[in-house]
């Protein structure tokens, strides 16, 4: 049988993956959730026709997402993430002794139940005791929080559909608000290679930079991810994501990574000239928000 | 409801037109899109197969005997009206017909001073003339409230020869009028109450709003299916009500007449996408109207809570009404206050749109509106929340007080087609006391006219408008902005 799983990435472009069988198909009150078999990437997950993880790469951006503000705050308590649903960000952080509560906030509890019955390998770090899930929209649950947490993750999915309030500027700003004053946020930030994820990627940007005092942008290479090349946003009150790297602490906790390593942490932060300037013509544009006399830091 | 509410006439002849392949050698022109092929790229193929014009399947506007007279059957149906005609000229052509109906020249029509600028217009056109009601005005919010019973009764027994009462149902910002009250007291005394429900579409559908106009046996009302209803915009629908009941001693309207009204001044070639989006939302208003309008409602009310929350900022509920000015509120409606932030409510709604992407329908000095119907969300509600707290932590100031908003009675000398067709001539302002404005001048807040055409101009005005300019109200409609020279009638 000649079955296919096919997403276009452009207009123009798509990527096809050969599937063995569908595992699950249903809609939820929010989107379409689907579950693949295919023999290259192993089990996948779609959102809406759109490739969130494959079995094969997922642990490329969940670790990129868990670990670079890890090994910086030199004492994470308090974590939200926001999104996440199939728990591969919660896997990676239940590594870490020093955290103590992580609270998840995912719109859509449907895929939270079908992480856990068909993607085990993500959905695993729901067990741990430390992690209570929130099922309501983050923009909500992040406006009722304040100065309370040291890390936010936003693991968001793209700028469409049930996932845009996490890509504005309001949303930013009440995460910086639920941040302490030490605190980190790093945010999926899309790609800077085709022209619409570009542009996302440029107005993610410049709103947490109108948020934020330092705000940077690191790179991961993602295979199933439109072009493969895909970016974060480091977002924070105080540390620099190298300078204050702790590369020697990180290290002595001995966490077990596949893609992470201090030295690729300092690589991720040099990005390709056409990418930096993409980010620097948003860090130039007149803004009127007060926040951002704190001094912006330039990429 | 006792008809078939699924059907849709119109849409239905459409769908049949559009299924017979006719060659069209009528009019419009570009002859279902092929002669203007950028304009059928842009707004698509099937948009432009279905602007067509009157022909036997399709009923004729002007003289309805087929399709047409079906869906406005079903839509007085859906409305609990007598009859209702579909208006493709925006609901400002329902209310001249309303006007034109109930009044000739020289008739008075009692209207509260905040009343739309479409209904002065109508009787410039009439040469009806206005007998002013003081609505009223929140001192707090600044904003205009309705007429309270007690003044429309006085209103009516200095003028017993005035035909008609005209009411706005709700306002702007979901304040609503003693509407039943106006009605049985008006047709005690002869009168017909003719009603703008331009922002109360939805009232008709909903046990949890407002009387609609209809209900409380009015005898005309103006209803915007396009605001609320989910229609195209400048469609609208012109509804006539009433009873014979031995109190109405106010004469029945004969729909006929209202038909020869509307054909005095609306097009001969309507437009059969304004006319089948009238007719396929009236079918879903009459299906799942209720169930709509409740979720409308209940979002709103999530709103309200969420941003009283956040603190300094006042969304305005059912809490604001007392009986008399604030009879009633449109809970649909979010008015948000926010002048203890230390921002204007303009201000506010700058700020939403220029830094956070979301256009607010209204900002006036103390207050923005954010107006919700059939297609809104409550994550796109949970954005303006999260803006709202982030103005606040941005933008916040010390608290602004309230402007002034004094009602001055006005004199009204010449009708305003009178004033309107008159010689003019431009005098200082300073010195104009006495003479009669054709100019029409209003102060925001609360939103009130201070001059219309026809107006005597007295010192208290005069005092009022300087006063008001001083004290940073916007002034608009005036020629002059600055109001040094002021036209008058010569």
């Amino acid at each position: 049988m000649d079955l296919w799983f096919s997403e276009f990435h452009t207009p123009h472009v798509k990527l096809a993956i050969s599937v063995d069988k569908q595992l699950y198909s249903g809609k939820s009150d929010f989107q379409q959730i689907d579950v693949f078999e295919s023999p290259e990437f192993g089990r996948f997950l779609t959102l809406d026709g759109y490739m969130m993880l494959t079995q094969k790469d997922e642990f490329i951006y969940h670790e990129m997402m868990a670990h670079v503000p890890m090994c910086v705050h030199p004492n994470v308590k308090k974590v939200l993430i926001i999104g996440a649903g199939d728990g591969g960000v919660v896997r990676e952080l239940v590594q870490y002794d020093c955290i103590e509560h992580i609270d998840v906030v995912e719109i859509d509890e449907d895929v939270v139940k079908v992480a856990k019955e068909y993607l085990p390998f993500t959905a695993c770090g729901f067990d741990d005791p430390r992690v209570t899930c929130h099922f309501e929209d983050g923009l909500k649950y992040v406006r009722h929080h304040n100065n309370e947490y040291d890390l936010i993750l936003v693991d968001s999915t793209d700028p469409f559909g049930p996932g845009e309030g996490l890509f504005t500027k309001e949303f930013y700003g009440n995460c910086y608000t639920a941040l302490k004053e030490d605190g980190i946020m790093v945010n999926q930030n899309e790609s800077p290679f085709y022209a619409n994820d570009a542009r996302a990627m440029q107005r993610a940007h410049k709103r947490i930079h109108a948020n934020f005092p330092i705000c940077r942008v690191y790179q991961a290479h993602i295979p199933t991810y439109p072009s493969g090349h895909w970016l974060f946003g480091f977002a924070s009150k105080k540390y620099h994501p190298v300078r204050d790297m702790r590369a020697a602490d990180w290290k002595a906790l001995g966490i077990e990574t596949k893609y992470y390593n201090t030295n690729l942490h300092r690589g991720a932060f040099a990005l390709p000239n056409y990418v930096q300037k993409l980010l620097e013509a948003m860090e130039e544009l007149p803004n009127n928000d007060t926040t951002n006399t704190l001094g912006g830091e330039k990429a | 409801m006792t008809r078939d509410q699924a059907r849709a006439p119109i849409a239905e002849a459409l769908e049949e037109y559009t299924s017979e392949r006719v060659v069209p050698f009528d009019v419009p022109g570009h002859k279902h899109g092929r002669g203007n092929p950028e304009l059928t790229a842009f707004l698509g193929e099937r948009t432009m197969t279905l602007d067509v014009n009157s022909m036997k399947p399709l009923d004729n506007l002007c003289h309805p005997v087929s399709v047409i007279k079906e869906a406005e059957e079903l839509a007085a149906d859906a409305f609990g009206a007598r009859a209702a005609f579909f208006m493709v000229g925006g609901t400002t052509s329902s209310v001249q017909a309303m006007v034109f109906t109930v009044a000739a020249r020289g008739d008075k029509i009692i209207v509260p001073r905040n009343v739309h600028r479409s209904v002065i217009n109508a009787m410039v056109l009439c040469g009806a003339v206005p007998v002013y009601v003081d609505p009223g005005a929140h001192e707090q919010l600044g904003i205009a409230l309705g007429m309270t019973l007690a003044d429309v009764e006085k209103a009516i027994l200095q003028n017993p020869e005035a035909k008609a009462v005209f009411v706005n149902n709700p306002t702007y910002y979901g304040i609503c009028s003693d509407l039943s009250g106006i009605v049985k007291l008006a047709h005690a005394h002869g009168m017909q109450v003719v009603v703008d429900e331009a922002h109360g579409t939805h009232l008709s559908f909903s046990d949890r709003l407002p009387v609609s106009a209809m209900a409380a046996g009015a005898d005309m009302a103006a209803v915007s299916m396009h605001k609320s209803g989910g229609s195209l915009t400048q469609s609208a629908f012109l509804l006539v009500g009433g009873d014979s009941s031995e109190e109405n001693r106010a004469p029945e309207i004969s729909p006929a007449y209202v038909r020869q009204i509307i054909n005095l001044t609306q097009t001969t070639s309507g437009s059969y996408l304004f006319l089948s989006s009238l007719d396929l939302s009236r079918k879903r208003l009459a299906l799942q109207g209720k169930e709509l309008f409740d979720k409308v409602i209940d979002m709103a009310e999530y709103a309200r809570e969420e941003i009283n929350g956040i603190g300094g900022y006042y969304a305005i509920g059912s809490e604001l009404i007392d009986g008399k000015a604030i009879c009633d509120f449109d809970k649909t409606k979010l008015v948000i206050h926010t002048l203890p932030i230390g921002l204007a409510g303009i201000e506010v709604y700058d700020l939403l749109r220029d830094e956070y992407d979301i256009q607010m329908e209204f900002g006036d000095f103390g207050n923005c509106l954010a107006y919700l119907s059939v297609g809104d969300r409550v994550r796109d509600l949970e954005r303006l929340v999260g803006a709202l707290s982030e103005i606040r932590r941005h933008f916040g100031k010390d608290p602004l007080v309230s402007l002034p908003n004094n009602y001055i009675a006005p004199i009204v000398a010449l009708s305003p087609q009178e004033a309107f067709y008159a010689d003019t001539e431009h005098v200082e302002f300073s010195s104009s006391v006495g003479r009669i404005s054709a100019e029409s001048i209003m102060c925001y807040p609360p939103g009130i006219p201070v001059l219309a055409p026809g107006e005597k101009i007295t010192e208290e005005v005069l005092e009022y408008l300087r006063f008001a300019q001083e004290k940073g109200c916007q002034i608009t409609g005036a020629e002059d902005s600055s109001l040094r020279t002021i036209r008058v009638v010569k």
